[in-house]
């Protein structure tokens, strides 16, 4: 470099914005970067080729050139029905998997007619009470044809067994089913809130799971493990990405003392993750996420086959950037979350729509939120070549800088005792609690400034239409509750619950006699009743 | 108000609505502000909160509801409130509350609706300005 080059980039420009830059984990973000930043990167053994150990360039060699990403809307609400309905529209307007969202109830295991179901039912997802709504909800829909995610996490077991059954009653196997269920109540300890059992009771029916799977349902995602919740409840990235990650080797470690081999299970492990707006941030997440699981489970957990160490992931925007302020302006946000998103080589997609954080989606928002994934895939050329911003100076050291700080927590978790003891130190809540405190803070001081929230801000609300669920919708599922009850044979259903909890009394693997009492028609509410006799429940310190 | 004594306030979530994040950092920010504040977290049925507001003899009571629940959860509480003599306890909620909900849940007594985007310092001022003792 000559003199006079090298005053040219080199001397201090006039002041800058900010006296510091950051990014949403706080890591300070240089001026420029260069070769210097990543003078030890070695491309065989830190990137590697795409589909090859460690996975830092993706999970599959060609990516999208070979088969797009699956475009995923996250759907439910009110009926059965009415969320036939909506899956109907989206695979018409070209969806290619479904996911389910279910209302609370049934996500705590409360009947709908439950005092605590009171003014909850389809308002956040599906009502599911038993078999009956399951059939109903995949009615007409061919569930060999099709992948379907479940977003359900302590009556998982449950959900599963009531697909594996409406199956079945299509004439399919269950070796022929595809799909996922979130199955991952680690984070509901940490962040989600949507225990029902102790921690210990709960992996055992996670272990259940993978087990059962592993030998019956072999295409079945039987873990999405989650970081996309932590991130919500106010966790940075590298927070998402460590918790999550450790949450993963939490799992794989209850598996291999249950004496399942690794690479038999590994495999049909999956994750899921949030995408925030930070843009170069989510992606180094996503690059370091796929390197730090396949060193893991290579070094640490002795996996053989490259696709126990093949870290794949789902993504949904970040829910919690939506505003309720403008909520136009959201589409944009969500564009640039779901570009980072395919940028980190995501291998599912949730969009949200811009009216979400004033209601359910409608169906033109959640029509535009496809249409902005379909858009990425066919009008940007991004899909056309595998992990362009691999070489990045500012990428790759911001991959390296993700992985070093998440092994930080990883350090900081095992001193912990492991992440179930480190749950019961409150030490995930109290951390998530900080971060999104001081987030709100930096919000609140225009730290970080918020388009059309606390800046920029418009003197009219802005006015769009918004979703509400029919308060008949509670009686409907309510009377058709009572109809099946009435129907069903109520001595077979006593009988196979009482086999169950007698099984959960011991240690045999629990999933053939929820299989059997949901084919019964046994409700999500009965079931979870009788296991919450021998295991109990879980209550948390409230701590802010 | 009488002078020297804290403002006293519960914000807790009702109904089975898990997520947390604002009821935490609103908690966090009266408190940062000098009041006395009792955070009872998620899964709140309307006799813990009445029995909540009874037993700690608070000034204000906010509640935060994302689930759609409101219509339903609000006018329980407030019952419950009124069957046990409570009647000078300021009540607002804040979460995902439609305009349209508004003059319903007026009606029912409570005061104060703070939806995403709300800034801390606006819900502080609400409170030191609306407690009704």
């Amino acid at each position: 470099m000559t003199e006079i080059d090298e005053q040219k980039t080199l001397k201090p420009l006039k002041a800058e914005r900010k006296k510091s830059f950051r990014t949403l984990s706080d890591i300070e973000v240089k001026r420029l970067y260069t070769p210097e930043d990543i003078k030890d990167l070695d491309y065989e053994r830190d990137l590697g080729e795409p589909g090859q150990f460690p996975f830092t360039r993706g999970a599959y060699h060609n990516m999208y050139r070979g088969r797009l990403w699956t475009m995923r809307q996250f759907a439910g609400f009110g009926t059965a029905e009415q969320t036939n309905k909506r899956y109907k529209f989206l695979l018409e307007h070209g969806q290619t998997g479904l996911s389910v969202a279910f209302s609370l109830h049934t996500i705590y295991g409360y009947e709908a007619d439950d005092e605590r179901a009171l003014g909850e039912i389809g308002k956040e997802g599906v009502s599911i009470d038993t078999l009956k709504d399951m059939e109903i909800l995949f009615d007409g829909i061919d569930l060999s044809k099709i992948s379907t995610s479940m977003t359900i996490n302590a009556p998982a077991s449950i959900l599963l067994a009531m697909y594996i059954v409406t199956a079945e009653k299509q004439g399919h196997a269950p070796d022929k089913l595809r799909g996922t269920i979130q199955n991952d109540i680690l984070k509901e300890y940490i962040a989600q809130k949507s225990w029902i059992f102790p921690p210990e009771a709960s992996m055992r029916l996670i272990v259940d799971t993978i087990e059962y799977c592993t030998k019956y349902v072999p295409q079945w995602y039987t873990i999405s493990i989650s970081g996309y919740h932590i991130r919500e409840a106010g966790a940075t990235a590298v927070q998402e990405l460590a918790f999550t990650l450790a949450d993963g080797f939490a799992y794989v470690e209850a598996a291999l003392e249950r004496g399942l081999d690794i690479d038999d299970f590994a495999p049909r492990l999956s994750f899921f993750f949030n995408s925030h707006n930070n843009f170069f941030e989510e992606i180094a997440k996503f690059r370091a996420a796929r390197r730090i699981w396949a060193k893991h489970m290579k070094y640490k957990y002795g996996a053989k086959k490259p696709e126990s160490m093949r870290l794949r992931f789902h993504t949904q925007t970040a829910g919690v950037s939506l505003t309720a302020q403008e909520p136009e302006n959201n589409i944009v946000r969500v564009t640039i979350q779901a570009l980072a998103a395919v940028l980190g080589g995501t291998q599912s997609l949730h969009t949200n729509s811009y009216d979400e954080a004033l209601c359910l989606p409608t169906e033109k928002a959640v029509k535009i939120a496809l249409r902005t994934q379909q858009i990425i895939a066919h009008e940007s050329g991004v899909a056309d070549t595998v992990d362009p911003l691999a070489g990045s100076y500012y990428v790759e050291w911001l991959t390296n800088k993700m992985e070093e700080e998440a092994e930080k927590y990883f350090a900081k978790i095992e001193e912990l005792g492991g992440v179930i003891p480190a749950i019961k130190a409150n030490f995930f809540q109290q951390e998530i609690a900080n971060a999104s405190y001081k987030y709100q803070q930096e919000i609140e001081n225009k730290e970080r400034i918020i388009v059309g929230v606390n800046d920029f801000k418009l003197r009219e609300p802005c006015q769009v239409p918004i979703l509400k669920i029919d308060e008949s919708v509670a009686q409907k599922q309510i009377e058709r509750l009572h109809q099946v009850k009435k129907e069903r044979n109520n001595e077979k259903v006593k009988k196979a619950l009482e086999k169950l909890k007698k099984a959960a009394e011991g240690t045999e693997n629990l999933m053939p006699y929820i299989l059997d009492a949901v084919r019964e028609y046994a409700s999500v509410g009965e079931i979870i009743s009788t296991l919450k006799e021998v295991f109990g429940t879980y209550q948390e310190d409230s701590i802010f | 108000m009488s002078e020297g004594r804290k403002i006293k306030v519960l914000v807790c979530k009702p109904g089975l609505d898990g997520h947390d994040r604002g009821a935490k950092v609103i908690a966090r920010a009266l408190r940062d502000a000098g009041m006395e504040v009792i955070y009872t977290g998620i899964h709140q049925t309307p006799d813990d909160i009445a029995n909540t507001v009874l037993q700690e003899d608070v000034d204000a009571v906010l509640l935060s509801i994302l689930s759609g629940a409101h219509n339903t959860l609000c006018p329980l509480i407030m019952k419950k409130l009124k069957e046990k003599g409570v009647d000078d306890v300021l009540v607002a909620v804040g979460g995902i509350i439609p305009d349209e909900d508004k003059p319903f849940l007026e009606k029912q007594g409570l005061k104060g609706f703070y939806g995403p985007g709300t800034d801390l310092k606006t819900i502080v001022e609400f409170v030191k300005n609306n407690v009704k003792r």
